[in-house]
């Protein structure tokens, strides 16, 4: 009960080496925390299929996807016709019909080789969407935030406006105004989704603002850059994270929905979403050309939200005790 | 709680005034003058200068938009230049199919979603839990239209010589007429009070109930199911997830150890200090799914052929119909405005903590 | 509330622990938070329970209680409680004892209260599981045990929603849910640790009157050795899952014999008494899922330094008898 000497320094390191704890930082536990969710496995997974796919295109591909058979001597000479059910050789197509691993669609082009194609797009309009609308709605939520008054007010009732929408609709009517067309539907959905950033962003700046560390670092002198740079942004960067995977998923399904529509990618683009809308009156009778992009778009997404989930899981602050 | 509630719904007014403007501007930066892009191609010269003069449209911008707010004010959402009639005539005639069929997917998402989330907190963790949320990931992954198409696949081809076919498309079978409801009682009626007789019968299903007409209501709901179904997967995963991660989360907390250490029964605990409490997020989405369903009506009646405004909204816009486009938006717009506003106001309700700010 | 003047009842205790062991099956490991105690509280005493945080006096309360929920799992042991082992009953015989025969109180009251029901609702809600009362008789029943639990108006409280009372109301009107049905034991786990310093002093007055009104036993768990030994009779202290000293509360402020107890009674500032330094009890508590072969206080023990005692990092020292009444868990004192 009493304290006259100190502890030698020999009894100090027996003291600590019965109580190591791992220093653990934010990044490292998120890591773990991830890779231990089984379905955000799968996700990276199928992303990293999704990825594969896309790189390699040009050498995964059979065919051209863009060229009809008809343009192609040996298919017209074997008399390909619109819309041939898949003829794969090693499971028992006859030899002296041409190859085609998924079949033919409603312009005779090569429907595996489309669909192969399709994949890069998809991961082009996931991208770039998010990318569009996470710049702005950055630049948007931090002049909010930091600017606060009138300017946040009004700031916001914009974005309120735009949210007042149900998202595809609004996309539609804006592609309605700018024609129909890949790019057009990229601006319209990447608009349509600035709101859910600025959101967090200004929020992120809102909480930032008041912290002690903050004041702390103010007091001490420090620069507005340095403060933004190395407490504002950091503080947004994992819910920006979250937001945007999960936010690239509902890209794909909306881009899907207006090139389904015609709205979007154009004939002859190998996009997915197109090519399901090109043949969606032909379910009856070649519900494999419906089929097929559908469960490609849908393993996409889903693998979008798979990893998104289990980001929000692993960043979530409440969960590192 | 008044105070909340006034507070909602002054809020609620300059988001309505920016929808109409947005909608209002969306219109105006259609390239082409507004004559040739309400007319289309029937436009000349000679059309168009007094029609120009008209409707004011020569005016300053900010002058045409009060002369909107006054058309809108007075229910004139103007004509549609392809049927040559009033667009409100357009809406009274299909809306009310959206609205059946929005409010069947819903009570689709709703009625399967909920038990789901519960049943997987309850037996978190089991196979149970991860089955259900296996499907629940595959449901908000899938694209509308291609779960329609699906649908239909299955069950009006490789279904067709089972009792569990069903017809792909949403329309009454021909031969099943469901006359207007005044028809039905003889009723006389004109003016406001028949344009809402006419809403409501144009709600088949619930014209058939209502009038008693058992054949024209069993046709009318085995029309529904598909595109009921394919519109209310998403909408229902979305409940069932977030109904099961609330409920998981509330279970963690401390009243319901408490309610434990009283002697409830688990079900108890469950249901009555869970859920009660799990519920309150759940039925704030439930305001956003409108709007899922609303964009996905778009998509599902045009699948399975149903006339309602979300397949009006896609001819309208394939045929240069832009005053239809406009209308149609707008309507869409603020019914979702109203629809998230009743769910903010009936959380008031729910929720005693809010009423007392 | 069964029958004091029953001879045969009376000597035996009224809650009998032995070798309670709760260990939870987390990602990182098994922890094993309670391994192995035994503790017993007699009729009507107010019993303490002490030690710091993550020591497993909760775990062990919440064990008794048959709240532990995945990934916590009651290992082994017997909770003997008036003739019944509680751990092997049917969740539906326990669902019947608990709020009825035993209850318990917690540290955060306003968290602890269903923030969607009033009072009223909260309170009657235990005489509607318990004694089916009607809705106005129950009424009656909570109006009543408000005004003993000394609430002003409590009319007006009947109305309130939880996050309407402050702190020391929310706490009263948990112990009047855990009293309602007059339970024969009362679990108080820090129960005036999240509440100002004025405010607990009456939370334990009460708690008091009650005990002796009642006559309910009550263990009381804290880390806080004021409050024990103001209120309890007798003291157990706990540390790393394993009780390692137990005796009344005079012996034990007169003579601790466990160093940990020393430690943490040398490190309470005492008014009026001066002293250079505070003393403080080197490192931390050790991680419950690699824990140190031998006793588990050894790496932060002073006198096992001082005395050059090899045995305590090889092997782990029983609880023993030292004087009447009085259990030691440490080789010091073998």
């Amino acid at each position: 009960m009493t304290t006259d000497h100190a502890i030698p320094p020999a009894e100090v390191a027996v003291f600590d080496e019965a109580f190591q704890r791992r220093p653990s930082s934010l990044w490292r536990d998120a890591f773990r925390h991830l890779f231990r969710k089984r379905s955000a496995i799968v996700g990276m997974v199928m992303l990293g299929l999704l990825v594969f796919v896309a790189l390699f295109h040009t050498v995964l591909a059979t065919h051209d996807p863009n060229i009809p058979m008809l343009d192609v001597p040996a298919e017209v000479a074997a008399g390909v016709k619109k819309r041939t059910p898949p003829c794969i050789h090693l499971l028992g197509c006859p030899e002296d019909q041409p190859q085609h691993i998924l079949g033919t669609d409603g312009n005779l082009r090569d429907f595996y080789s489309r669909m192969v194609y399709g994949a890069q797009w998809s991961l082009i309009i996931g991208f770039t969407t998010v990318g569009f609308a996470i710049v702005l709605g950055t630049l948007g939520g931090a002049v909010a935030g930091y600017a606060g008054g009138w300017v946040d007010n009004l700031i916001m009732r914009v974005m309120d406006v735009i949210l007042a929408f149900p998202s595809l609709i609004l996309a539609i009517a804006i592609v309605t105004v700018l024609g129909p067309g890949l790019i057009n539907a990229l601006l319209a959905i990447g608009f349509v989704s600035i709101p859910v950033y600025a959101r967090i962003v200004r929020a992120s700046v809102l909480s930032v603002k008041e912290a002690e560390y903050v004041t702390a670092d103010r007091a001490l002198g420090v620069s507005y850059s340095r403060i933004l740079f190395h407490r504002i942004l950091p503080n947004a960067l994992t819910p920006l994270i979250v937001a945007g995977t999960l936010g690239i998923a509902t890209a794909i399904l909306d881009a899907a929905a207006l090139s389904f529509l015609g709205l979007g990618a154009q004939p002859p683009m190998a996009e997915w979403g197109s090519m399901l809308g090109a043949e969606r009156n032909q379910v009856f009778t070649s519900p494999h050309l419906v089929f097929f992009p559908g469960i490609a778009i849908m393993l996409t997404v889903l693998s979008f939200n798979l990893l998104g989930d289990g980001l929000r899981d692993a960043l979530d602050p409440r969960l590192n005790q | 709680m008044t105070g909340y509630i006034v507070r909602r719904l002054l809020l609620a007014i300059p988001v309505m005034l920016g929808i109409v403007f947005v909608v209002f501007a969306l219109v105006r930066l259609i390239p082409g003058d507004p004559c040739r892009a309400a007319l289309g191609e029937r436009a000349t010269d000679e059309i168009c200068e007094p029609y120009l003069e008209r409707r004011g449209l020569n005016e300053p911008i900010p002058v045409q938009f009060v002369y909107y707010l006054r058309e809108l004010l007075h229910g004139d959402l103007g004509d549609s230049y392809r049927q040559g009639r009033p667009i409100t005539q357009l809406l009274v005639e299909r809306l009310p199919v959206t609205l059946q069929l929005s409010l069947f997917a819903l009570l689709f998402a709703v009625a399967v979603g909920i038990p789901l989330g519960i049943v997987s907190a309850n037996w978190h963790n089991s196979g149970v839990d991860v089955a259900t949320m296996i499907v629940a990931n595959i449901g908000v992954s899938m694209p509308v239209f291609w779960l329609g198409l699906m649908l239909q696949y299955l069950f009006a081809i490789l279904l067709k010589d089972t009792p569990l076919r069903l017809p792909p498309s949403g329309a009454l079978q021909p031969g099943i007429i469901i006359p207007p409801l005044y028809q039905t009682y003889g009723w006389h009626v004109s003016g406001a009070g028949k344009t809402i007789l006419d809403f409501l019968s144009n709600m088949h299903a619930l014209n058939a109930l209502l009038s008693h007409n058992s054949k024209g209501l069993g046709d009318a709901l085995r029309h529904l199911i598909l595109p009921a179904v394919a519109l209310g997967t998403i909408p229902m995963a979305i409940i069932a997830r977030m109904t099961r991660s609330s409920l998981l989360e509330v279970l963690g907390l401390d009243y319901i150890r408490t309610a434990r250490s009283k002697g409830l029964a688990e079900w108890a605990v469950i249901m009555r200090h869970g859920l009660r409490n799990a519920m309150l997020p759940v039925v704030t989405i439930i305001g956003l799914q409108f709007g899922i369903l609303l964009a996905g009506a778009v998509l599902t009646e045009t699948i399975f052929n149903l006339s309602g405004v979300g397949r009006a909204l896609y001819e309208a816009i394939t045929a240069r119909d832009y005053r239809v486009v406009e209308g149609f938006t707008l309507v869409i717009a603020v019914l979702f405005v109203a629809v998230n506003l009743i769910v903010d106001l009936s959380y008031a309700y729910l929720d005693p903590r809010v009423r007392l700010q | 509330m069964t029958d004091p003047s029953d001879p045969a009842k009376v000597d035996e205790p009224l809650l009998d622990i032995r070798n309670l062991r709760t260990y939870f099956h987390t990602l990182d490991g098994v922890v094993r938070a309670v391994d192995g105690i035994d503790f017993h509280v007699n009729r009507g005493e107010v019993v303490g329970l002490v030690g710091e945080s993550g020591c497993g006096k909760s775990v062990a309360a919440l064990s008794v209680m048959r709240l532990i929920a995945y990934p916590g799992k009651i290992e082994s042991g017997e909770a003997w409680f008036d003739g019944v082992d509680l751990l092997k009953l049917r969740q539906r015989e326990m669902t019947a004892i608990r709020g009825r025969r035993m209850s318990m109180i917690f540290q955060q009251p306003t968290s602890c209260l269903n923030p969607v029901y009033n009072v009223e609702h909260q309170l009657t809600e235990v005489y509607h599981i318990h004694q089916k009362l009607r809705r106005g008789l129950a009424r009656e029943r909570a109006l009543e045990l408000l005004r003993q639990m000394g609430i002003p108006d409590p009319e007006r409280r009947l109305r309130a929603f939880p996050h309407e009372l402050s702190g020391g109301m929310a706490q009263r009107v948990m112990i009047a849910m855990a009293l309602a049905c007059d339970p024969d034991l009362l679990f108080a786990d820090e129960p005036t640790t999240a509440l100002d310093v004025t405010v607990q002093a009456q939370i334990l007055d009460l708690m008091l009157t009650i005990q002796s009104n009642l006559g309910t036993a009550i263990v009381l768990i804290t880390h806080d050795l004021g409050v024990v030994a103001e209120m309890a009779s007798r003291i157990a202290v706990m540390y790393a899952g394993q009780i390692v000293e137990e005796t009344d509360v005079n012996s034990l402020f007169a003579d601790p014999r466990h160093p940990y107890t020393q430690g943490l009674l040398g490190s309470v500032p005492v008014l009026g008494q001066e002293k250079d330094e505070l003393a403080i009890i080197p490192g931390t508590v050790p991680n419950l899922i690699d824990l140190p072969a031998g006793c588990r206080f050894a790496p932060r023990c002073r006198t096992r330094l001082d005395r050059g005692l090899g045995v305590c990092r090889q092997e782990d020292p029983p609880l023993t008898l030292v004087a009447p009444r009085h259990s030691v868990r440490c080789w010091v004192h073998q």
